[in-house]
């Protein structure tokens, strides 16, 4: 009878192991150190980084007046309601989530008396946050669509897109992900005609994932005359559009206009998928509420592709979590928290526009070379500055200022904050500070190469 | 013509279905033995008074945020579950060599599992590798890991039905004749639908293949603490494959024993040979979640971690797990007790050998089928039924619908 394990080099141990002459070869001694993800990355730069004055501008959340996440008064008094309703008991929600949430999710993007929704040929799926929601859209598309064409790919992101976007699709088992063209450096903004030149090259039945309002990570969209062109193409091509909306509501403080895309395409009659966040407009990162809307062009194929998506929540992770969905419900159905909460998302857009206009404003007075208009044309939570790979690397190596490698920057993280919090010690001279940086860099790359065009 | 014209209706989820008509039956006497979650003797859902007392603390706690927590998970969560799985004198933890990730329930612990062995076990993307998972088992097992990519997912024998019990010589041929390396998904304790555990003196046997073989160990441990009431015992199994230096995954499950069904609170221990294998593991996990779903959800876990780590919340918790497990217990003994005295052919021992919330009352399809139609009392095709569904109350009815089942139809 061997013994059980005591804490003093006992039988587990590792001098035991060895003693039982049990290799001590770990069977993941070939898995490598994963590459970090490159937001990570930053971030642990940041971190290690000891300069007094640093700054981390890349984060991915709305922050209020003191530089930090929150939620509404409103939000946090529906948090005390949940906790204490004694009518709410611990039972396995269905796979697709609470069926209040996903009904409000749905109107919130497709409008209430859109045809689909009438029609009866439209799916809701709570997820895991928008990466969830991608994730099932993308194992959806890999085991149904096309079935009988055996359909693997491929599909279309946007350069620059959100970094984890591509390994979502391949995890799902699509291995064939493109890229069409979409931020213009010398432009800086959506370079539409390269983007159209890609997108007519693209095969019959290919995917294009496109974000509907507030891009990640340049911020900048494309105009309504502009998805009207896009839409025709994509009707012509046969495409399939897989939208992208994480910010309802915070690019133009308008709900309908950040998903008029989505109404379009679906007025249309086309079918599409819609991955939702609503991390950002009710300050709930940490619950992580998302949604994927199917649109189908026939209400015969609903029942069939639920059961089907059922399927793939089971494997994925069997049923989402039901906090966060509870309170979203709860403010979307309830016409007086509906407006009080969307009172409340327009104040973010503002201040939003706000920072902005402070920074291309505070740029100007220092004459900074090119033009800096793109800052307050572009909406939601990213703006891009335009700067190249070189400028960004000058700002976080000499200045220790954290862009993303692609020029995005949070500018809500340009806010002041109190004294002593957390990594946010921004003061009121940040936005100097930055613009002096870009002045200057721009300065002196302009010594080594041409002027980028106005 | 829609591009999903072709999709064809899936075959539903069992259990789900079994729920549905159960709502549907309009008969005031029906019975759900089929659901998978923990009742009070009111038939009703439980929030553990230390869940309620947790929730409260949270509510009023103004430092708390609502930011993203980390790709792996909340930290204090990861280590205090890791530790009620192995131990807190775990050889494995004082040599830090343990590591974790905050999962989307079992269910989120067991997928992120199975994506990483399919990606860096056993040669890279080997999808052959074979998968054993018990015969019969959780039904979602077999998703989990086919979805995953591995090709081959096969049954292990486990139950025999005959004998109503472990089939341990056919156990431990299939680990004998399995492939090298191949994977073998293990129930830590209250065995998932059968009721049925190993002894400690199978375990062992089953330890001593599995390691001469090459076996990789992956325990699903859904049911901690429910199944005898105390959180150690119902971690043996998993402990004594950690003293007998195996490297292994651990899918948690805190849905059942927290109760915290609709927060889908999970946890995936790695224990491997040394620290720096965990932390090129943890590497690669951090790849796969931020390709599923980012950033665990918070609530749940916070609430595990708080109660975990406060010492009278962690005493209070033991005690409210106890209490559902000794329901669990008394029905068990009053249902074999009145279908003894009822007289009901065959024997029904198994009823309180058996463990945990399931037991497989051995009734065949069609004893099943009559128990749904003639009785309203809802139980899955295999026998399978939820203690938890019987109350005081039902109890009787339940007894008496068995032995007329029994009696009536063969």
């Amino acid at each position: 009878m061997r013994q059980t394990c005591n804490s003093d080099g006992g039988v587990g141990s590792t001098e035991n192991v060895q003693a039982r002459g049990i290799t001590l070869l770990s069977i993941f001694v070939d898995t490598p150190t994963a590459e970090p993800n490159p937001e990570t990355k930053l971030l642990a730069d940041f971190k290690t980084d000891t300069h007094l004055r640093k700054v981390y501008l890349a984060g991915r959340e709305y922050l209020n007046k003191e530089g930090q996440t929150s939620v509404s008064p409103l939000i946090g008094k529906i948090m005390q309601q949940i906790c204490t309703d004694p009518t709410l008991c611990p039972e396995y929600p269905s796979s697709f989530g609470l069926p209040e949430f996903t009904r409000r999710a749905t109107e919130l993007v497709l409008g209430r008396d859109c045809h689909a929704i009438v029609e009866n040929r439209v799916l809701g799926v709570q997820t895991v946050g928008c990466t969830g929601a991608v994730r099932l859209g993308a194992e959806l598309l890999k085991h149904w669509y096309n079935v009988s064409g055996v359909w693997c790919g491929p599909v279309y992101l946007s350069s620059p897109c959100d970094d984890s976007l591509a390994g979502i699709f391949e995890a799902a088992g699509i291995q064939d992900v493109r890229r069409y063209r979409y931020w213009d450096t010398e432009q800086r903004g959506v370079g539409v005609q390269k983007m159209m030149e890609d997108l007519e090259m693209a095969p019959e039945q290919s995917v294009i994932v496109l974000s509907a309002s507030a891009h990640c990570p340049t911020g900048s969209d494309l105009s309504q005359k502009h998805w009207r062109l896009l839409t025709q193409l994509m009707v012509r091509c046969r495409f399939f559009p897989f939208f992208l909306l994480p910010a309802q509501g915070l690019c133009h403080g308008d709900f309908q206009q950040d998903a008029w895309p989505v109404r379009l395409c679906a007025s249309l009659g086309m079918e599409l998928l819609c991955a939702q966040s609503f991390s950002h407009s009710f300050g709930l990162y940490g619950e992580r509420v998302g949604h994927l809307l199917c649109v189908l062009k026939q209400s015969s194929t609903l029942l069939a592709v639920q059961s089907q998506a059922e399927k793939q929540v089971r494997a994925l992770w069997s049923r989402p979590s039901v906090r966060g969905a509870r309170v979203v419900a709860t403010v979307l159905s309830n016409p007086a928290h509906h407006v009080e909460w969307q009172e409340g998302v327009k104040s973010m857009v503002e201040r939003g526009i706000l920072v902005r206009e402070r920074l291309r404003e505070k740029l100007r007075l220092l004459g900074c070379p090119g033009s800096w208009d793109h800052l307050i044309q572009q909406g939601g939570l990213y703006c891009c500055t335009g700067l190249n790979v070189q400028q960004v690397e000058f700002l976080e190596k000499r200045r220790h200022i954290y862009l993303h490698p692609n020029g995005c920057l949070n500018p809500q993280f340009c806010l002041a904050a109190p004294p002593g919090s957390l990594q946010r010690r921004h003061t009121p001279k940040l936005a100097v500070w930055l613009c002096l940086s870009t002045h200057r860099i721009i300065r002196v790359s302009c010594l080594r190469s041409p002027l980028p065009s106005l | 013509m829609s591009l999903f014209g072709e999709v064809p209706q899936a075959t539903p989820v069992a259990v789900f279905k079994l729920s549905n008509d159960f709502k549907d039956d309009p008969n005031p006497m029906k019975v759900n033995l089929g659901v998978g979650a923990y009742r009070t003797d009111e038939g009703q859902p439980w929030v553990l008074p230390v869940v309620k007392k947790v929730e409260k603390l949270i509510v009023a706690d103004n430092r708390l945020n609502h930011e993203y927590l980390p790709i792996l998970g909340l930290p204090e969560f990861r280590s205090s579950a890791s530790k009620i799985a192995l131990g807190e004198d775990s050889p494995a933890i004082q040599e830090n060599r343990v590591g974790a990730v905050q999962c989307l329930g079992g269910t989120g612990a067991l997928k992120m599992g199975a994506e990483f062995l399919r990606r860096w076990y056993n040669g890279n993307d080997n999808m052959k590798t074979p998968v054993y998972v018990s015969a019969p088992t959780w039904e979602n097992h077999n998703s989990v890991f086919a979805n995953a990519g591995f090709k081959d997912v096969r049954p292990y024998k486990y139950w025999d039905a005959e004998k109503r019990g472990l089939d341990l010589a056919g156990f431990l041929g299939d680990l004998e004749t399995a492939p090298k390396h191949s994977i073998f998904v293990l129930h830590a304790c209250a065995h998932n639908p059968t009721g049925t555990d190993p002894t400690h003196v199978e375990w062992m046997q089953v330890a001593e293949v599995m390691e001469r073989r090459k076996l990789f160990v992956f325990f699903d441990s859904a049911y901690q603490g429910f199944a005898s009431g105390c959180l150690d015992k119902d971690a043996w199994a998993v402990r004594y494959f950690v003293t007998q230096g195996f490297e292994m995954f651990c899918a948690q499950s805190f849905s059942k024993n927290f109760g915290l069904y609709n927060e889908r609170v999970g946890n995936l221990t790695i224990v491997a040979r040394d620290a720096d294998n965990v932390r090129r593991v943890l590497s690669q996990m951090e790849k796969i979640v931020r390709v599923t779903w980012s950033n665990p959800p918070s609530q749940g876990a916070r609430l595990v971690a708080i109660t975990l780590n406060t010492a009278e919340l962690f005493a209070e918790w033991k005690d409210n797990v106890k209490t559902m497990a000794d329901r669990v217990l008394l029905m068990r003994a009053s249902l074999q007790a009145k279908l003894q005295a009822l007289g009901t052919p065959g024997t029904w021992d198994h009823i309180t050998q058996q463990i945990g919330m399931f037991s497989f009352t051995g009734l065949n399809p069609k004893q099943v089928e009559y128990m749904i139609k003639e009785r309203s009392i809802y139980l899955m095709a295999s026998g399978r039924i939820n203690m938890c569904g019987l109350t005081t109350k039902n109890i009787d009815y339940v007894a008496k619908s068995i032995h007329e089942t029994v009696v009536n139809v063969q």
